[in-house]
């Protein structure tokens, strides 16, 4: 269904004027009103009344994680904070957590987005979106949430876990939408077959499935555990949240990304240089109607192809592919953004833990595991068992604290982990996804 | 009055002890008693041997994490109820037996026992008020 049928079905002419005018003005405010800004487009020597072509964009400078970090937290917004009426958060790639900020306007695109996406997927008002993305500083649930609501539909605001409530309230409430990771629903399938719960006799219809990798081959085990459509939908919190891009229930092939709120360009990860459709390479966002934190040529590092071909569901807007890795070593794990540097602070931060570390991603069932090895050396070993295990929990409790990811901890022997002299293996993914 | 003893980290792999043995036999070290402390995950052997400095410092070297710690060794009357009396005093004066393990030889008629206190000095203080014999650490090593 298109929510919006007027912009999602816009002739590629008029979507392009319209990008044209939104990136200009969006250009002029941030170079105005944001120091960062105002001193990158300098360092590349190009003002914003210079931007005369969509072409004009690749001459402008990237913004990056780390300047992010580096303006933590509110250093990005292009307005006071007495009109921001919302804070997101996500993993950093150290410590700090990246910002986001969002006025009454931007939550209002944002819902308007996710029901488009909602509607993408085949949801209309009489459905029951069963929303059991976390609720809270990720943006899953809340993007969600307001979506659905913006769409008309009743939405059960289930968030995470509990998975025996979720099988039994997604029975009785009949719930026909559900929306959560891709992970996450095959652990549902797992719960409601121990439970002897059957998914052909649930209403349940569609599902809406992102915020971690996942691949054709799930697609097929979600659709056939759960009886249902298995629909991919793409966001991260810098750009707005879920609902930058969705596949369409039609074609189920590529996310159609909302141009009209966002110019996507596909580079070469090293050059920087600008790759045309068709060909792979890292997914940059430039945000071209967002007030309170604006984003021009943000580097994603998720890897993807745009193509233009049209599609018969009747959107104008280009499509990306599935993300298919990373350009960087970000893991993510139940969902979670985790970033190797992050859990190496975790050990900086303990006193006498060695600083080397080994992390082992692994899937058991539908979950994703992480496991820590970490070195025991003289200044933390002791002849009691119990002095070393407790120095593993407290390991594992810092790394919750600070990531919100359940990691297992291993002590291992002395230099067993490979030291970092150039590029040192710091990770193993054994997931088959 | 105290022993020392040497713990060794072994993680939790085939051949982890033999490779700790094999070192310490080439070395010519000789060990007198020893107990390991498993997990699931990791082991703690703990050791008494005829030359500590000398155990400590090949395992170093061949890349082993190693710690020395301060034990008792005490003699228990061969006889049912003799541990027994000698924990009772401790638990009497509120100390802890972090762990503990035997010798295979004996010191006389009496079994040697290695023990773990949370209050090392203190233990030894109840232990001689109470008539227990404690033996010294170069009388240990030289069982």
């Amino acid at each position: 269904m298109l929510f919006d049928q007027e912009f999602e079905t816009l002739p590629r002419e008029a979507l392009e004027a319209l990008q044209l005018k939104r990136l200009v003005a969006t250009a002029k405010r941030v170079y105005a009103r944001v120091p960062f800004y105002k001193k990158t487009f300098d360092g590349a020597g190009i003002k914003p009344s210079e931007i005369k072509s969509l072409k004009d964009l690749r001459r402008l400078p990237f913004t990056n994680k780390i300047d992010l970090r580096d303006n933590y937290p509110f250093g990005l917004f292009a307005v006071p904070m007495e009109q921001v009426v919302r804070i997101h958060a996500s993993s950093g790639t150290t410590g700090k957590p990246t910002v986001v900020g969002y006025t009454r306007r931007d939550i209002n695109t944002w819902a308007e987005l996710m029901a488009r996406s909602l509607g993408a997927a085949g949801a209309h008002k009489n459905d029951i979106i069963h929303n059991a993305y976390g609720y809270g500083l990720f943006t899953g649930g809340l993007g969600v949430h307001y979506g659905a609501e913006k769409l008309g539909a009743s939405v059960i605001p289930i968030s995470g876990g509990n998975s025996k409530r979720q099988i039994v309230i997604m029975q009785d409430f009949g719930s026909t939408v559900l929306t959560c990771t891709p992970s996450y629903a095959l652990s549902l399938a797992e719960t409601a077959e121990e439970m002897g719960v059957d998914f052909k006799k649930l209403k349940l219809k569609v599902g809406i499935f992102g915020a971690e990798p996942w691949s054709e081959k799930m697609r097929d085990d979600i659709e056939r555990k759960l009886n249902i459509q298995a629909i991919d939908i793409y966001g991260l919190s810098e750009v707005i949240g879920p609902g930058v891009s969705i596949e369409c229930l039609e074609a189920k092939r590529g996310l159609h990304i909302f141009e009209d709120h966002f110019i996507p360009e596909i580079i070469d990860p090293k050059s920087g240089e600008v790759l045309p459709y068709g060909q792979k390479g890292e997914l940059v966002f430039t945000t071209i109607t967002k007030e309170a934190f604006p984003l021009i040529r943000y580097r994603t590092r998720d890897i993807s192809v745009l193509y233009a071909e049209a599609c018969k569901c009747g959107r104008t807007h280009v499509r990306m592919e599935r993300v298919s890795g990373r350009s960087d070593d970000m893991l993510i794990i139940r969902g979670v953004n985790v970033f190797p540097s992050q859990i190496e602070s975790v050990l900086m931060n303990i006193e006498g833990v060695e600083p080397h570390y080994l992390l082992i991603v692994d899937r058991q069932g539908a979950l994703d595991t992480l496991e820590v090895h970490v070195e025991v050396n003289e200044k933390v070993f002791s002849d009691e068992v119990k002095n070393l295990q407790s120095l593993g929990k407290r390991i594992e409790k810092d790394i919750k604290d600070l990531l919100g990811v359940n990691a297992g901890v291993k002590l291992v022997g002395p230099k067993t982990i490979q030291r970092s002299e150039g590029k040192a293996q710091r990770v193993i993914d054994k997931r088959r996804i | 009055m105290k022993v020392e003893q040497i713990s060794v980290f072994l993680e939790n792999k085939p051949g982890a002890l033999t490779e700790v043995t094999r070192i310490l036999g080439e070395g010519g070290i000789n060990i007198r008693a020893l107990s390991l402390a498993d997990t699931k995950d990791f082991g703690i052997l703990r050791l008494i041997v005829n030359d500590n400095e000398k155990a400590k410092s090949i395992l170093i070297a061949r890349g082993f994490t190693v710690r020395k710690t301060e034990v008792v060794a005490v003699e228990v009357p061969d006889r049912p109820g003799g541990l027994a009396d000698i924990l009772k005093c401790l638990s009497q004066s509120k100390i802890n037996v972090e762990y503990l393990y035997a010798f295979v030889q004996q010191s006389g008629a009496n079994a040697i026992i290695i023990f773990r206190f949370d209050e090392t000095d203190r233990a030894i203080e109840v232990l001689s008020k109470n008539g227990v014999k404690i033996l010294e650490g170069k009388k240990v090593y030289a069982l």
